[in-house]
């Protein structure tokens, strides 16, 4: 097929994992025919009338979809009972405009303004928004709104795909879709990870052309009109994801991983508290790692110490009895915050960071603090400082919350010190790891590994350099985990190391017991584990 | 606290705890719950320079609460006593099912 999309191949984002192999089915927004205004009183009633039978559509596929779907429907029942939206609506129709326009121009400043908002959740929303919009202006414009024909197991293909029609869409026999847009925190995506229906957003721009499609959610690909080559690499991809996702759910259940007969502990590590809504973080054996560092981006100020406990509650509520291991603010380096790190440090990761700017911003320190001794009594809480290089620093974190504590109690508030631990990310902690009174160990192997290998973690040019398996790396983690099993002190490791297979072998025959990945991870670590303790490969 | 010419205002602050902050689904019940009040009903995050019609979900949205933030809700007419109420304890309450 010269001059088509033969063997062509296109790289978007995941956003729900899976294959899938049929026809190439392209979905149009539809820009329809132009209708003919009437009075203005019959344009209003035209419009009330839209809107009443798509309240009337939208619920009819809410009831048959179940599940999260009617969640997101309901949103766009709301938007449509939503006075003052529809209010203005009319109210533009009283100035003269048709139906049609009015509604849309009205919709489009709203999606604009979805838009650019900071947050992703609430970009993705525009694209409910865009549903509506379409769905009313069909109905004004008299397009049946005919149901998406899509051939069993077929890739759609769209700019962006509106969840009603994801729903009109009938995937019993399978498919995918492959957005040339939309987000992976769309309401779409969530249906299609709902639906496990593979999925690859922002593919960007991709050829008129192609009759069939190869789409692998998981390395976020489209291929168009494959070689018999590309199919059957394509094919043992997707034999081995299913052999291996079938196993991974399966172990992922059993309560807890083990290794040459020892127990593993596995932890997650969470960035944000609405991490924990992950299907698969249950299964871990509690929080190895929770970052704070979230706390402070996108305010105006810094958060109070209410807003802080607030978080921090959340979290050891999710956990129960399960421990949690939260670190205190980690800026600086390569996280610079407004009006709490330094500017201008010619070479920040070797800065003022972590701990050094918590010492040094005592009355910034002291909020956290506070908020972590309230939030001690109502669980398994674990506190860590990071980027510590002596004892003193430790000691010196350890005076100022036993102060806190004690002026806490003092006024009748519930609190209490919790476990004190460090990371273990700079070489001279790691090599006078034994000179530190720490209640347990938390090895930052990105960091280690960046500081004893000297290359910069962002700066590609070194990737070759930046391995974390180089002897000198492995050889810090396994006297970090030897001091600690000889001293009874647990010790864990919370990079990326943590949650690649590859060096799964290597941390655990460094001795180490704990390791804390990302929820999406979890299942792989797991199998891996599994794996390696009957004597396979890393898989 | 008394407004001299429409009787009087009631007003609540509630601390927002939901995970994931006033997404669609919080967002859809708490006007779906404001609906049912005769009051006219009233939010904004604290501090914030306006104040929102709690029974317009496409305003709530973009209001953009986050998780841990405050709501203040204020509410004027012959329920609103104890539409801040149903209101307060909704939000507190973290959205349970079947509210709203």
């Amino acid at each position: 097929m010269q001059g088509g999309a033969a063997g062509l191949a296109y790289r978007g984002r995941t956003a729900s994992i899976g294959f899938a192999h049929g026809p190439l089915v392209r979905v149009d927004a539809g820009a329809g025919g132009e209708r003919v205004a009437g009075t203005l009183v019959e344009e209003a009633l035209a419009l009330r009338k839209a809107i009443d039978l798509a309240s009337g559509q939208i619920a009819d596929l809410a009831a048959s979809a179940g599940g999260e779907a009617t969640q997101i429907l309901e949103f766009q029942v709301a938007l449509l009972e939503d006075e003052d939206l529809i209010e203005a609506i009319f109210a533009s129709i009283g100035d003269g405009r048709p139906a049609d326009v009015a509604w849309r121009s009205t919709l489009d400043g709203q999606i604009a303004e979805y838009n650019a908002a900071e947050d992703e959740y609430l970009q993705a929303r525009s694209s409910d928004l865009a549903d509506l919009r379409d769905r009313v202006v069909h109905i004004l414009r008299g397009d049946a709104g005919e149901p998406l024909k899509i051939p069993s197991g077929g890739v759609v293909c769209a700019d962006d795909l509106p969840p009603s029609r994801f729903l009109e869409i009938d995937w019993s026999g399978g498919g995918g879709l492959a957005l040339l847009h939309g987000s992976p925190t769309s309401h779409v995506a969530m249906l299609a990870r709902a639906r496990g229906i593979p999925m690859v957003v922002q593919l960007g721009t991709i050829p008129d052309a192609g009759t069939t499609a190869l789409l692998d959610g998981e390395g976020a690909t489209l291929e168009l009109d494959p070689s018999a080559e590309q199919v059957r690499i394509f094919e043992k991809r997707r034999e081995s994801h299913r052999k291996s996702r079938a196993s991974a759910r399966a172990i992922l259940r059993r309560p807890t991983a083990s290794w040459r007969g020892e127990h593993i502990k596995l932890l997650i590590n969470i960035q944000r508290v609405d991490d924990l809504d992950h299907a698969d973080a249950q299964y871990a054996d509690g929080i190895g790692l929770m970052r704070t560092e979230f706390l402070l981006a996108g305010r105006s100020e810094l958060p109070d110490e209410e807003t802080q406990f607030q978080a921090y509650d959340s979290v050891l509520r999710w956990a129960g009895q399960r421990p949690v291991t939260i670190r205190t603010f980690d800026a600086g380096g390569d996280k610079p915050v407004p009006g709490f790190t330094q500017d201008g440090e010619a070479n920040p990761f070797l800065g003022v960071r972590g701990l050094r700017l918590c010492l040094a911003r005592p009355e910034i320190f002291a909020v956290q603090l506070r908020a972590l001794a309230r939030a001690a009594v109502r669980g398994n809480l674990k506190v860590m400082f990071p980027m510590v290089t002596s004892a003193d620093e430790l000691e010196a974190g350890r005076k100022l919350f036993a102060d806190i504590v004690q002026r806490l109690q003092a006024d009748g508030i519930a609190a209490m010190l919790p476990e004190l631990g460090i990371m273990v990310e700079v070489p001279a902690a790691a090599l006078a790891v034994s000179s530190f009174k720490a209640a347990f160990f938390s090895i930052g192997s990105n960091d280690l590994a960046q500081y004893v290998l000297a290359c910069d973690r962002s700066n590609g040019a070194l990737a070759p350099l930046m391995d974390p398996l180089h002897p000198a790396v492995l050889e810090l983690i396994a006297r970090t985990a030897e001091h600690g099993r000889r001293a009874g002190i647990s010790v864990s490791l919370c990079g990326d190391m943590a949650g690649d297979p590859r060096c799964l072998p290597a941390l655990l025959n460094s001795g180490l017991r704990e390791l804390s990945v990302n929820a999406s991870a979890l299942a792989q670590i797991k199998q891996t584990i599994d794996r390696l303790s009957s004597g396979g490969s890393v898989g | 606290m008394l407004d001299k010419a429409d009787g009087q205002i009631f007003t609540g602050n509630v601390r927002l705890v939901h995970a994931v902050g006033m997404h669609a689904r919080p967002a859809v019940k708490l006007t779906k719950l404001a609906k049912k009040f005769q009051a006219q009903i009233s939010v904004r995050v604290a501090g914030a320079p306006e104040w929102i019609n709690a029974k317009s979900v496409a305003k709530i949205m973009a209001m953009r609460a986050a998780h841990g933030s405050t709501i203040e809700i204020k509410a004027s007419g012959s329920d609103a006593e104890a539409a801040v109420a149903a209101l307060v304890d909704l939000v507190a309450s973290d959205f349970p099912d079947g509210a709203g």
